[in-house]
């Protein structure tokens, strides 16, 4: 496309003008996680590792650290299993009722947190259940299974129909089929939505505050508890630190494994 | 391979109505038909993906009409090939005999002796996406045939390459079915394809066989108006009309009457026994030219000729009309 030399400058300066803003204040809490003042004075005067050095010393930091962990490993786990075989059941039988499965698969993911937070705290503390792991692992699932359904969904009908077709033609049982031709071509969306689906839960606050009971409190939850508190507000710079320094490398591994380096068309 | 009396209907749509065929061993056998005939649901209850709602499927003398693909003796080649994109051609190649639990060193020896057939011999390291459209098309016909089926399958297989690709694989297709001595069963809507390379062939028409024979017996000697009009562009009448039209110069018996374009003969200056027609279309084809004419004002007649011969016709002319016999 052709473009004039002032607009080319101009949406240059754009582009660069928003992911300035995006990521600015990501370079200023890791700047401010070396701030020797407890509070968030600009520009820093003194400049210290003893946050860093110290953060394991903050036991509710690391309990809450562990629990975030736990929890999306759960969580991711059941979205998974359930997303992929969801996926794989509506790519590949036509039944009645089809379409209404797969809108209210995707729902969640449009529903408000809050909504669905509300729901599953009524419905849990009705029936008499505690509030604890468990439910806030229920409550995660519920939008982690959107995230692993759409990514191997989207991948399934990319993948040319009949390789399965061929392979079963060349002699290959079901399973087989599954283990040399599907599974390999489909393996990638599903790591890449398990992934995504780790990063999503990892930062959740809405679902997470209606459905935990007083006994669970996840990362995102100890940050925004101890914001406030200007003895801890170092540390939580430190721990928003460590945790971009986890999910940058993840979206970025998501981001290449479900494109795809290769053609799945089979032609 | 043998069908008796198999249909087959997708809802309320019938595809196939009650059809027997037969094919020799070791023949190159076309199903030749328009789109919406019937050929491919053929091609896909003998491969197995399709099971009959009745007759029966026969492969070598055993009835395999409710056996799952994997378990007939019978291999596919795609229209769009279907090979696996994350391996190898090698692999590709390969793939039937490693399910089969072949040991290494033969499945191996095996797909490449199969490649050097199709001619990719050096190849066998690539992915798929790294050929073209020809090369995939011979992998394909190599993961085939390296299985030694009793019978191929072939599902317009040259349909995605270009015209003169598609000439040299007609050629290839036909030497490595002599050399392998394979049933071959060649779908296609391309009935120049289907004679050149067939030893026999089946005309499909919404989902019944219109005619089986010789590619020379389809040709000259249609048994409907169907096939007269599907093979070849011919002019069709009825007996009567024909007799009308074109006298006693016309040799032929039957209700109903084709003649070929090549058959019809024009000329500018008058003849003998001549019809005068007018021009109402001319198609330069290269080293032939095909000229509409009209006879009165419902019938056209199509005739074909050299176009050095044809050169100076043009629309709206009168010319002359013979046969040639």
């Amino acid at each position: 496309m052709q473009v004039s030399r002032t607009s080319r400058i101009s949406l240059r300066m754009a582009t660069y003008g928003v992911l300035v803003a995006m990521y600015l204040p990501l370079v200023l809490v890791v700047v401010l996680s070396f701030n020797s003042s407890n509070s968030f004075s600009w520009p820093p005067r003194k400049f210290t590792t003893r946050w860093w050095s110290t953060i394991l010393d903050v036991e509710s930091a690391r309990h809450a650290l562990l629990t975030s962990i736990k929890l999306a490993t759960l969580a991711v786990l059941i979205a998974v299993v359930l997303g992929s075989l969801l996926a794989f059941a509506l790519q590949n039988f036509s039944f009645y009722g089809k379409n209404t499965v797969s809108f209210l698969a995707v729902l969640p993911i449009a529903l408000p947190g809050i909504v669905t937070g509300v729901a599953m705290r009524n419905t849990f503390m009705r029936f008499g259940w505690d509030l604890g792991l468990v439910s806030v692992v229920a409550g995660h699932a519920t939008f982690c299974i959107v995230i692993a359904y759409n990514n191997v969904a989207a991948r399934l009908r990319r993948m040319a129909p009949n390789v399965a077709e061929a392979s079963s033609d060349l002699g290959a049982t079901g399973w087989q089929t599954f283990r040399y031709v599907t599974w390999p071509l489909m393996s990638g969306s599903v790591v890449a939505g398990g992934i995504l689906a780790f990063a999503l839960s990892f930062d959740e606050v809405v679902v997470t505050t209606f459905t935990a009971g007083s006994g669970v409190e996840t990362l995102p939850q100890w940050i925004l508890n101890n914001f406030s508190r200007p003895n801890v507000l170092p540390y939580v710079t430190v721990v928003a630190t460590v945790v971009m320094a986890i999910s940058l490398p993840l979206a970025w591994l998501a981001q290449r494994l479900s494109d795809g380096a290769e053609s799945l068309a089979g032609r | 391979m043998t069908l008796e009396g198999v249909s087959k209907s997708y809802g309320a749509v019938t595809a196939l109505h009650s059809v027997d065929l037969s094919m020799k061993a070791g023949e190159f056998f076309s199903i030749l038909g328009p789109s919406g005939s019937g050929k491919t649901t053929v091609l896909r209850l003998i491969a197995g993906f399709e099971l009959s709602d009745s007759g029966r499927v026969f492969i070598d003398q055993k009835d395999v009409t409710a056996k799952a693909p994997f378990e007939r003796d019978v291999n596919t080649v795609f229209q769009d090939y279907a090979l696996f994109p994350h391996m190898t051609v090698q692999q590709n190649v390969e793939y039937g005999l490693m399910v089969k639990k072949v040991g290494k060193v033969e499945r191996a020896a095996g797909a490449r002796a199969m490649l050097d057939v199709v001619r990719l011999g050096g190849f066998g390291d690539r992915k798929p996406g790294q050929l073209s459209g020809g090369q995939r098309q011979r992998v394909a016909l190599a993961r085939a045939l390296v299985n030694k089926p009793k019978v191929l399958l072939l599902d317009e297989p040259l349909g995605a390459l270009d015209l003169k690709l598609r000439e040299e694989m007609q050629v290839e297709l036909k030497a490595i079915q002599q050399r392998v001595g394979i049933t071959f069963v060649y779908v296609t809507h391309d009935q120049g394809e289907a004679l050149s390379m067939s030893d026999r062939v089946a005309v499909f028409n919404e989902g019944c066989i219109e005619q089986v024979g010789t590619p020379r017996e389809i040709y000259e000697k249609p048994e409907t108006s169907f096939v007269a009009q599907f093979v070849g562009t011919n002019n069709i009448f009825t007996a009567d009309r024909a007799k009308a039209l074109f006298g006693d110069a016309l040799k032929a018996t039957g209700s109903m009457v084709a003649i070929r374009p090549e058959q019809i003969r024009l000329s500018k200056t008058g003849m003998a026994n001549g019809m005068s027609v007018r021009v109402i279309a001319v198609q330069y084809l290269g080293a032939d030219t095909r000229i509409h004419v009209s006879v009165d004002k419902q019938t056209t007649v199509i005739g074909i000729g050299a176009s050095e011969e044809y050169k100076g016709m043009l629309v709206g002319e009168d010319v002359w009309l013979t046969l040639n016999n």
